[in-house]
């Protein structure tokens, strides 16, 4: 009698924080450090939006760490930032992948462009040569590992052999301190650019030995502009033009400033959600489950009588907890993710009809309900507990097939699914317990009324 | 008692007729691969009417830019008219004049074409995946060893639950047997289905076959639990009498977890889940029937085929009939 009063107690606290945190407009937690915003994530193919994998170049044959990956990253994230789409996500997958979702599919054309560029900025040496905007030229950078040296004889001409014109770079992107974008007096935009003290000197040393040479600004290769140095430039600034709208002189300044990737990466994989396709996903999958859910109630109910309302309380307990969780974490909601929450609905159910079944047996062996019930809980445990190991294991293995390769799809139905079985072996321990020991105690004379236990 | 195990012989060619054609569809056309498991694109595009561009239209705009292989599918939208064109062809990443193209940057192209040829400016892109060479590649092997380490683990995970019984090792390898017998079902249906109705095998069938997997070996391990508590109290019992009565003690648990509540679950998601998870429903559907069935009709069945040695009197059998 203690335990099960003991039991409720807990149910009810559980239950009420879960409800709180189920709160549409909860607040989020804030106590002391911890500053928690609790929401409902949905994802990409509910919501609609776009995933991209990129992928390391595979003709990109040098080195590179696990670090390096993980800068990239974070450029890409600031660059995808920087060009105002909001929550966009990019997490590393594997060895040389990363995986982008970016919601709402409207900006994520743009974004695409901006991060599969490299954005290696190079100020090369070109001598007499001017060249026109668009070409693809090669440069000594990334050729050579050793950082060209001031002052250096620029190694302009032919290679041995080859028909391609290798031209030494100056310096790079990194020597920037500040980009901004600006209107000339004829209207046309401009990048502005401010060096840092080391980028400066370098700047003013070459400008002063090279005038009337020009002085091209390649971006991952190809030729932005290629001015030709009318004075020594020492103040350390200067401007690019080259015929930008506001669109692309913006995208440019936008990688300057988050610098330049370490690594080049190419686009491997892009899926593509419609914001409408997604709505309709989501209502369409509640309404098939609230259907589904109304429906096994009903069954339970006129199947199992008595036992069967104490399963739905336990049920509708085990939604209300499993939804807290989903928010806390927070989960991506998906649509497999939902199809995972109706199947955990079906283990719980599962749970419950075993501890009944027992129960029933137990009853026709002439035992009280009360002794009824507990034994038919303990004989039905066993089996309860390694079926639902079985699923967890099961899930935890689909969630590494979900996680090696940004099949974020799988794995929101993984993790749905594990989280939903080890709340529903909660609420039957507890739960189904507790209730049905309440309800059999407040029926009088329980035992002369079988029939509402379904026998 | 109802003797269930009696008919053994007459469920396992049940299962044969249901797996064999499968079997051969696909051995003939093999399985409708997605681009997730072999690379290529899919574009989803609906139009605002039914007037949509054909499907000789779709390959020309496509051949254009030197895509070959192409298919095209016609598809029903959310309001009930056939205004959706679903095409595959194989990955969009080119070049166009020595231009590299990335695919979006492709598919744009391809949309913009579509929605002059249907005179369409609205047509809508509801879904769009490209999947490079590379990534197709890996995910084919992970999806292997994920079927793969989901059965040892589950051998090893029922002989070690099993360990206290007799002949413990077997009722993990029978388990998995069974479990193969559902994979066989679920595989079998979609090859059918694939040729049907346009099925593709994709990330999400695979999640669905990993979780018949999981669920099928839950349902055999009730069964086998019982069994397992049988053993200790009815041990004078011949094996067959003992499997058989565990059977019948489950059957009911069996018919309402499975078909009133998880099927109706499942039945609910088909008939009213939205186009994009109707494949996913049946499939599951009955994946997860064929998992009950065979614990019943196969796992078990095959503990007592085991336990009796009857592939000693096999040939006499067949010599017989």
């Amino acid at each position: 009698m203690k335990r099960r009063t003991l039991n409720l107690i807990l149910i009810l606290i559980i239950l009420a924080v879960a409800i709180w945190i189920d709160l549409p407009n909860n607040p989020g937690i804030k106590i002391g450090k911890i500053d928690k915003e609790i929401r409902t994530v949905l994802g990409l193919d509910l919501r609609g939006g776009m995933q991209v994998i990129l992928q390391v170049d595979p003709n990109f044959t040098q080195p590179f760490t696990p670090e390096d990956l993980e800068t990239a990253k974070s450029i890409l994230e600031r660059r995808s930032n920087g060009l105002g789409v909001a929550e966009v996500n990019f997490q590393i997958s594997g060895d040389r992948y990363i995986v982008g979702e970016l919601p709402g599919a409207s900006k994520a054309e743009d974004v695409i462009n901006v991060i599969k560029q490299t954005g290696q900025l190079e100020f090369v040496d070109t001598g007499d040569t001017e060249l026109e905007a668009g070409t693809t030229i090669t440069t000594d950078l990334g050729t050579d590992t050793t950082t060209p040296a001031e002052g250096e004889t620029p190694a302009v001409g032919q290679l041995p052999g080859t028909e391609t014109t290798v031209y030494h770079t100056i310096m790079t992107g990194d020597q920037l301190q500040d980009v901004a974008v600006v209107t000339n007096s004829l209207g046309e935009y401009e990048v502005n650019f401010v060096l840092k003290d080391d980028g400066a000197k370098i700047f003013a040393d070459h400008t002063t030995n090279n005038t009337n040479k020009f002085l091209t600004i390649v971006l991952d290769k190809q030729v932005i502009s290629s001015p030709i140095i009318r004075t020594p430039i020492t103040e350390g600034q200067g401007s690019i033009s080259g015929g930008f709208t506001r669109e692309t002189a913006n995208a440019l300044a936008v990688q300057l400033r988050y610098g330049s990737l370490p690594i080049p990466l190419v686009v491997e994989q892009i899926r593509v959600v419609g914001p409408t396709l997604g709505q309709d996903s989501l209502d369409k999958s509640l309404i098939a489950y609230l259907i589904g859910f109304i429906i096994v109630a009903l069954f339970m109910m006129i199947y199992y009588r008595l036992p069967g309302v104490a399963a739905v309380i336990s049920i509708a307990t085990y939604g209300i907890i499993t939804f807290a969780i989903f928010r806390l974490i927070p989960v991506t909601l998906t649509l497999p993710g939902i199809a995972g929450l109706m199947l955990s609905t079906g283990s719980a159910l599962d749970a419950n009809i075993l501890i009944f079944e027992r129960m029933k047996e137990e009853l026709r062996n002439g035992r009280t309900l009360m002794q009824a019930m507990e034994l038919g809980w303990k004989r039905a445990w066993p089996s309860i507990r390694d079926s639902n190991i079985a699923t967890l294991i099961t899930s935890l293995i689909l969630f590494w097939f979900g996680s090696t390769f940004g099949a974020s799809i799988v794995q929101g139905f993984a993790l749905t699914l594990f989280l939903g079985v080890l709340v529903s072996l909660f609420t039957a321990i507890i739960g189904t317990r507790t209730f049905l020991g309440l309800i059999i105690s407040a029926v009088k004379e329980p035992e002369k009324r079988l029939g509402w236990f379904g026998l | 008692m109802l003797n269930i195990l009696g008919k053994r012989y007459l469920y396992f060619l049940l299962s044969l007729l249901v797996i064999v054609p499968g079997m051969v569809v696909m051995a003939i056309y093999g399985l409708p691969l997605a681009v997730d498991f072999k690379g290529g694109s899919l574009l989803e595009v609906q139009f605002s009417t039914e007037t949509i561009p054909t499907v000789e239209q779709v390959v020309e705009i496509y051949n254009q830019y030197g895509f070959e292989e192409v298919s095209v599918q016609t598809a029903e939208g959310t309001t009930g008219i056939r205004n959706i064109l679903v095409i595959r062809s194989p990955d969009l990443a080119t070049t166009i004049d020595g231009k590299e193209v990335n695919a979006d940057a492709m598919k744009n192209i391809l949309v913009a074409d579509l929605r002059e040829v249907a005179n369409d400016p609205n047509a809508e892109v509801n879904t769009f995946s490209n999947v490079g060479p590379s990534i197709a590649q890996q995910v084919t092997q992970r999806a292997g060893l994920a079927v793969a380490l989901a059965a040892l683990a589950v051998v090893i995970y029922i002989y070690f639950v099993f360990r206290g019984i007799p002949h413990s090792l077997r009722y993990g390898i029978c388990a998995v047997l069974a479990m193969l017998h559902d994979i066989l079902v679920v595989l079998s249906l979609t090859a059918i289905g694939g040729r049907l109705f346009g099925w593709q095998v994709d990330s999400l069938f695979l999640t669905a076959l990993l979780t018949v997997i999981g669920f099928s070996t839950q349902d055999k391990i009730v069964v086998f639990d019982r069994i397992r508590e049988n053993t200790s109290f009815l041990r004078k019992l011949p094996f067959e009498k003992l499997v058989n009565h565990s059977i019948v003690q489950t059957l009911q648990r069996s018919i309402n977890t499975q078909l009133m509540t998880v099927e109706f679950m499942l039945l609910a998601l088909a008939l009213f889940g939205g186009v994009t998870l109707r494949e996913f429903a049946v499939i599951l559907l009955v994946g997860l029937f064929s998992g009950t069935y065979s614990s019943i009709f196969i796992a078990a069945p095959l503990l007592v085929v085991w336990e009796n040695q009857e592939w000693k009197t096999w040939f006499r059998r067949t010599a017989t009939a």
